[in-house]
């Protein structure tokens, strides 16, 4: 019973029910923004400390005092603990950014309550270890990034949430049926409990139909090929504090959830699973960075580079060998720092050149040579640059298929990486080193002018400090590696999460 | 050796702040560094002499084969002293020719970084730790040729070398992780040329290719090699840097590196060869196409890649001798000829060579270095270079099944490369003076040292080959041939057939700088040689891309809802379908069912309550049948026993019928758009997918691996959860987390359909 695994849920719950009943006080949910976050934040350390020193390296809480499998448990192991790690950065870093930049409109309907509740369903769903309380926190998340999504009500955003939302619900549905199959086939909802009832189940075939529905509702969640449309659709259209949030960690939830249930739940059939999701991959991996190419929008070029790395996650998951495992829990963290920080970075511009379009916009080399520096960063990371992250994460998962002699996605990998990297210098070339264009200079001066120094600073902060993770994971790479890789090995022995959780009398 | 590989990146983040401070001597301070640095590996010399290589290793990330690990031999070493004594100069010379520009401080930044960069190239064993840096050079490069990065064709020059070095770069990567497996899991270079098998790995022919691809286009071979002149949008400085000591010499420096290990094959052989001596050719030919200055050297460094290229190759004893000293030779030529080439821009105001003449007065000095470094490059005696270009001519005449063929492209290089010599040591300087854009005179001291040093080392070293031969070039030939080979350099090697060849190229090649006018003239009306560049196909590949991309987003995303839709539904159904029927075959086990009449009254309830509500023309009448569909569903809870989920059913579904009929009341007229084969298309999708849901249920019906935990639970209710509705005590105890979640989803929505209402409403209010 360890009460920690509970809090990074409970503390946004507490952050965001308070937020509302100060509904009224702005400043009060700017400081309940921060300290509910930094809070978060701790918290998430505190349960990856815990989990990674725990003997099992799994801890497990039973909600209500109902024991696994009859109640609802939240586990946190190794990828569990990482993930709302993450997550509490990432609230962290926003709830920060979002002080200088989120207009006073957008603070007095319910943005920051809405952030925190956001943040709870992203933990509840990294840390719930019941496949039906998923569901819930997959709703939860969902209903709450739908209602940011549309806060502003500009024509734009309810185009984008509309589609958002509707082929969202369309995975949930998928999820709940899935749920429901599952709990009619095996009569239990337990995830730990499911290892060893679809172990015993006569015909394995009808586990393996199960788990396409799975795949496909995360698959839509993850934004993988052919299920992405609403990722480019919606995420350009909010502030960029919500697009931040969004990138780091929504679809993660999805990538999140099938590297669960595809190492922990359905490895009855490898051969089969993992070779759709290999091909989704490398899809997700061509369709996305080619989307990419075809964008002079910065925020739009970066959606469609969400989708295109959740490819080389997925890649990870879909080779199935150690090492593979490892780049693919690698390339998560790697890639939520990375990408918020990118959207970060795309909204400072916005407040010194007044446009995201990469042609009324330029010359911030000339005049903010650091901005340049924090674009390289996670730029060139995300291109898979060394010794940046996002080329061990790249290193690692091409490694793996060399090793397996995957040629077909390693070719594919190494040439997204290049057209990623076009991409990048694309923003770069057009943003910082061409001279801002003469029929655009009125209104970036304008913007320009009106940017405090101090706002600027509230904006650079978070940047900051995601960069500097950035270097971080990569110069240091070694104990990253190494959580990386312990995560790996629970995952590839589905027995130590089940004994956990259940106890060993079972 | 960590500190000095490193050194330049601390360095880096030092220098904008050290340039601001330092003021106009900042170049000669900053040049303490790599002069350090070459003092450093100079004092390696009498250790690598005596043992041959020695490693050094500091961890990094052990856990994945990556570590800081060195390795010092003749080769490395030789490139080491090139990149930081070249280095020096390079760094005195930017702070005159970039004097009084206010973006110098970055400039030094990035020089530095790159410099360490290339270092670390070099100096590497560790293979992952070679690519690290090998990226980094490309990186810094593009930073450096973009420095003019407000005129357009220099950014667009500065990607195209990015992308096709880091294209080639990639291929790299997985060439070299291969290696690494070919090697039994061996990540470092010395480990790998200790090893033996590699040419029994069964895929060697690839990891060939893509090593080589990683090497051909960072050294700018045929057919990659049209990044490098445009390169020269570079500030000179870099030029001179990257062309003679660095960037394109590493991927010179990894096939010498790996030629133990690799050569020896067919493979090997042939393309090095035949690549190298085309580009050697092709080199040489667009050098004397050339006007612009620069433009000449540009390619006449292609020419010294594709040399070198073709000598390893060719992999004789004598070829590798002649690859080293052809390397040292052309690195103090060509970092004295662009810095020159750089005085000459710089004073004048022009890069065109032909507008130059009778600048001898003027700048006597440029002149006389002029003179002795082009006669380098030309490959006469007494320089340095013309021991190199015998070598070469050695080398080619025993070139195995391409000795005609490389040796007859060698040779009209070399006419053609003396021409392009004479024409740079000489135009310029004699004849009669002409007008430029800036009165032309002497260029300041820091522009001047790095050429004079330079141009008088290639004299030295061809008068007393003996200090190259003994210090280094011993050193590294054993390293690149991987046993030492007994040789001597002299300048005088009696009459023999590479003299007889030298002769005759010195002969023509004057000749053709007699009458340059009249070849230029001829080239220029061979307009067709432009077209058929590979930059072409470059250009072409690079539209594609953005061809593509944009084709590719107006199918995928197409911005149509209902595409979307279909596409994910009909993912659904091929994926589980499929799935499905791979498993179970037609013969799909479906489980017991018994349907009692008043069953049979509520499907038939609920299907035509979605039939109708589809096919109707009026949105009224679709809301009521499908609040019929609903209350259906309703009528099934309650058939197995769950009559308060069928109340619930029964309000959530009347509550949604009442609001749909006040939100269809402001709505304008129904219109139907589709047309009856669209929706003959949807209806089937909608039945497959139906038809799939049904089929599912049906299979997973009576599949009970353990007794369900609802058993557990009802036992439970009442003595532990104090409840005699099962349900409730499952809502709000058992399952209280779910309930918890569900009632945040239900006040989130309301707080977004609040805002969403108020919010507009006041944007309209203002």
């Amino acid at each position: 019973m360890s009460l920690e695994v509970a809090l990074p849920i409970i503390i946004p719950f507490l952050a965001g029910s308070l937020s509302l009943v100060f509904y009224r006080a702005p400043l009060v949910q700017r400081w309940l923004g921060v300290a509910g976050t930094g809070a978060l934040l701790l918290a998430s350390i505190v349960l990856l400390y815990r989990t990674y020193t725990d003997p099992d390296q799994v801890l497990s809480i039973a909600m209500g005092g109902w024991p696994a499998p009859y109640g609802i448990v939240l586990v946190s192991d190794l990828l569990g603990a990482i993930m709302t790690v993450l997550a509490g950065i990432m609230g962290f870093a926003t709830a920060v950014y979002s002080l200088p930049t989120i207009s006073r409109d957008h603070e007095a309907f319910g943005y920051y309550p809405l952030m925190h509740l956001l943040l709870a369903g992203v933990c509840g769903a990294f840390l719930t270890g019941d496949v039906f309380n998923l569901y819930v926190w997959v709703e939860v998340l969902l209903v709450a990034s739908f209602a940011l999504l549309i806060l502003g009500g500009e024509r734009a955003q309810m185009e984008g949430a509309i589609k958002y939302v509707a082929l969202n619900l369309l995975s949930s549905i998928l999820l709940l049926v899935a749920v429901g199959l599952t709990y009619g086939m095996t009569g239990t909802l337990n995830m730990a409990d499911l290892v060893g009832r679809f172990a015993a189940m006569e015909n394995q075939g009808l586990v393996t139909v199960v788990a396409m529905l799975f795949m496909v509702s995360f698959g839509i969640k993850a934004a993988a090929f052919p299920l992405f449309f609403w990722l480019p659709a919606a995420y350009h259209t909010p502030p960029v504090a919500v697009s931040a949030l969004f990138a780091g960690l929504l679809t993660k939830v999805g990538v999140y959830a099938l590297f669960r249930f595809f190492s922990l739940l359905f490895t009855q059939d490898v051969g089969y699973t993992h070779e759709i999701l290999l091909w989704g991959a490398g899809f997700t991996m061509i369709t996305g960075v080619l989307g990419a190419a075809a964008q002079y929008e910065f925020r739009r070029i970066l959606s469609f580079h969400i989708v295109s790395q959740i490819g080389y996650m997925i890649m990870g998951l879909a080779l199935f060998s150690p090492l593979a495992l490892v780049g693919g829990v690698f390339y998560i963290m790697h890639h939520i720092i990375v990408k918020a920080n990118l959207f970060l970075v795309s909204g400072v511009v916005y407040f010194l050149r007044g446009s995201y379009e990469l042609k009324h916009i330029g010359g911030l080399w000339r005049t903010h040579p650091w901005l340049g520096l924090l674009f390289l960063i996670p730029a060139l990371s995300l291109a898979g640059v060394p010794p940046l992250s996002g080329f061990f994460g790249k290193y690692i998962i091409i490694r793996a298929g060399v090793e397996q002699e995957s040629w077909g996605i390693v070719a594919v990998a190494l040439v997204v990486g290049l057209l990623t990297l076009y991409s990048m210098i694309k923003i770069w070339a057009e943003a910082f080193w061409k001279a801002q264009p003469e029929e655009h200079e009125e209104r970036a001066r304008a913007f320009e002018a009106a940017v405090s120094g101090k706002r600027l600073t509230l904006m650079v902060l978070p940047i900051g400090a995601l960069a500097a993770i950035t270097v971080f994971i990569g110069l240091g790479a070694q104990p990253i590696y190494e959580l990386a890789y312990a995560a790996a090995e629970q995952m590839r022995d589905p027995q130590i999460y089940v004994n956990a959780v259940l106890g060993d009398t079972q | 050796m960590l500190l000095a590989v490193l050194s330049g990146f601390i360095l880096c983040a030092l220098a904008p702040w050290l340039t601001r401070s330092l003021g106009d001597r900042a170049g000669w301070l900053l040049a303490i560094l790599p002069a350090g640095l070459f003092a450093y590996f100079l004092g390696w010399i009498p250790e690598v002499i005596e043992t041959g290589a020695v490693t050094l290793q500091y961890p990094w990330i052990p856990g994945l084969d990556i570590n800081l690990s060195f390795l010092v031999d003749g080769l490395s070493l030789l490139f080491a002293l090139l990149i930081s004594g070249i280095g020096t100069f390079i760094i005195i010379y930017a702070g005159g020719y970039l004097h009084g520009d206010p973006y110098l401080p970055r400039f030094y930044a990035i020089m530095f970084a790159f410099t360490a960069a290339m270092l670390g190239v070099v100096l590497s064993d560790n293979l992952l730790t070679l690519f690290v840096f090998w990226e980094l050079t490309s990186i810094t490069s593009y930073l450096l040729i973009g420095y003019h990065h407000e005129d357009k064709e220099a950014r667009w020059c500065a990607l195209q070398g990015l992308f096709v070095t880091v294209a080639g770069g990639l291929a790299l990567l997985a060439g070299l992780l291969m290696l690494a497996v070919a090697a039994g899991g061996e990540y470092t270079l010395s480990g790998i040329l200790a090893s033996d098998g590699l040419q029994e790995y069964p895929f060697y022919t690839a990891m060939v290719l893509a090593i080589l691809a990683g090497t051909f286009t960072k050294s700018a071979q045929v057919p990659f090699h049209f990044w490098l002149p445009n390169a020269m949008a570079a500030p000179t400085p870099v030029s001179a840097f990257l062309h003679s000591a660095t960037m394109v010499k590493a991927g010179v420096y990894l096939m010498a590196r790996l030629n133990p290990a690799l050569g020896g094959t067919e493979l090997w052989f042939y393309m090095l060869g035949i690549f190298g001596a085309v580009t050697m050719f092709t080199g040489s030919f667009m050098a004397l196409r050339s006007t612009g200055i620069k433009a000449m050297l540009a390619y006449s460094t292609i020419m010294a890649l594709g040399t070198l290229t073709m000598l390893i190759g060719i992999g004789t004893e004598a070829a590798i001798v002649a690859a080293m000293a052809f390397l040292l030779a052309h690195a103090l030529y060509k970092a004295a000829l662009f810095m020159l080439a750089g005085v000459l821009d710089h004073e004048t105001g022009t890069k065109d060579i032909t507008r130059m003449g009778g600048l001898r007065r003027a700048m006597p000095i440029t002149f006389v270095t002029a003179c002795v470094a082009a006669l380098s490059l030309a490959g006469l005696p007494p320089l340095f270079g013309f021991i190199a270009k015998e070598l070469m001519f050695e080398a080619t005449l025993h070139g195995g099944a391409l000795t005609t063929f490389t040796t007859v492209l060698a040779l009209l290089s070399a006419i053609m490369i003396m021409a392009v010599a004479a024409i740079f040591a000489l135009r310029p300087f004699i004849g009669a003076r002409t007008e430029t854009p800036k009165s032309p005179h002497e260029g300041p001291l820091s522009m001047l040292i790095g050429p004079v040093v330079l141009a008088a080392l290639s004299l030295v070293f061809g008068v007393a080959a003996f200090i190259p031969e003994a210090a280094l070039l011993q050193a590294a030939v054993t390293a690149v041939h991987g046993r030492p080979v007994d040789f001597h350099l002299y300048l005088w090697h009696g009459v023999n057939v590479p003299l007889l060849l030298s002769a005759i190229a010195i002969v023509i090649g004057l000749l053709a700088f007699r009458f340059w006018d009249a070849v230029l003239a001829g080239f220029r009306r061979m307009p067709f040689i432009d077209r058929l560049g590979p930059e072409r196909g470059y250009e072409r590949l690079m539209d594609g891309l953005v061809w593509l991309a944009e084709w590719q987003t107006r199918v995928l995303q197409n911005g149509y809802m209902s595409n979307y839709i279909i596409t994910l539904v009909l993912t659904t159904v091929a994926l589980t379908g499929w799935t499905l029927f791979v498993h179970t075959g037609t013969a799909i086990p479906l489980g017991d069912i018994n349907v009692r009449i008043y069953e049979w009254f509520t499907v038939g309830l609920i299907l035509a309550g979605a039939l109708f509500a589809t096919i109707t023309g009026s949105r009224l009448t679709a809301v009521a049948a499908l609040g019929m569909a609903g209350f259906g569903v309703a009528l099934v809870f309650v058939e197995f026993s769950a009559p308060d989920l069928g109340t619930t059913q029964i309000m959530v579904e009347t509550l949604t019928v009442i609001l749909l009929v006040l939100v269809l009341y402001r709505l304008p007229a129904f219109v139907n758009f589709s047309s009856p084969g669209t929706r003959l298309r949807d209806a089937l999708i909608a039945a497959s997918f139906g038809g799939l849901m049904t089929l599912l249920i049906l299979v997973v019906h009576d599949i009970n691996v353990a007794e369900p935990i609802s058993d557990q639970l009802v036992q439970w209710s009442y003595p532990e959860g104090h409840g005699r509705n099962i349900v409730n005590v499952i809502l709000v105890d058992f399952r209280a987390l779910d309930t918890l979640g569900e009632i945040f989803v239900v006040g989130l929505a309301a707080i977004g359909v609040y805002a969403m209402i108020q919010l507009r409403a006041e944007d309209r209010r203002q």
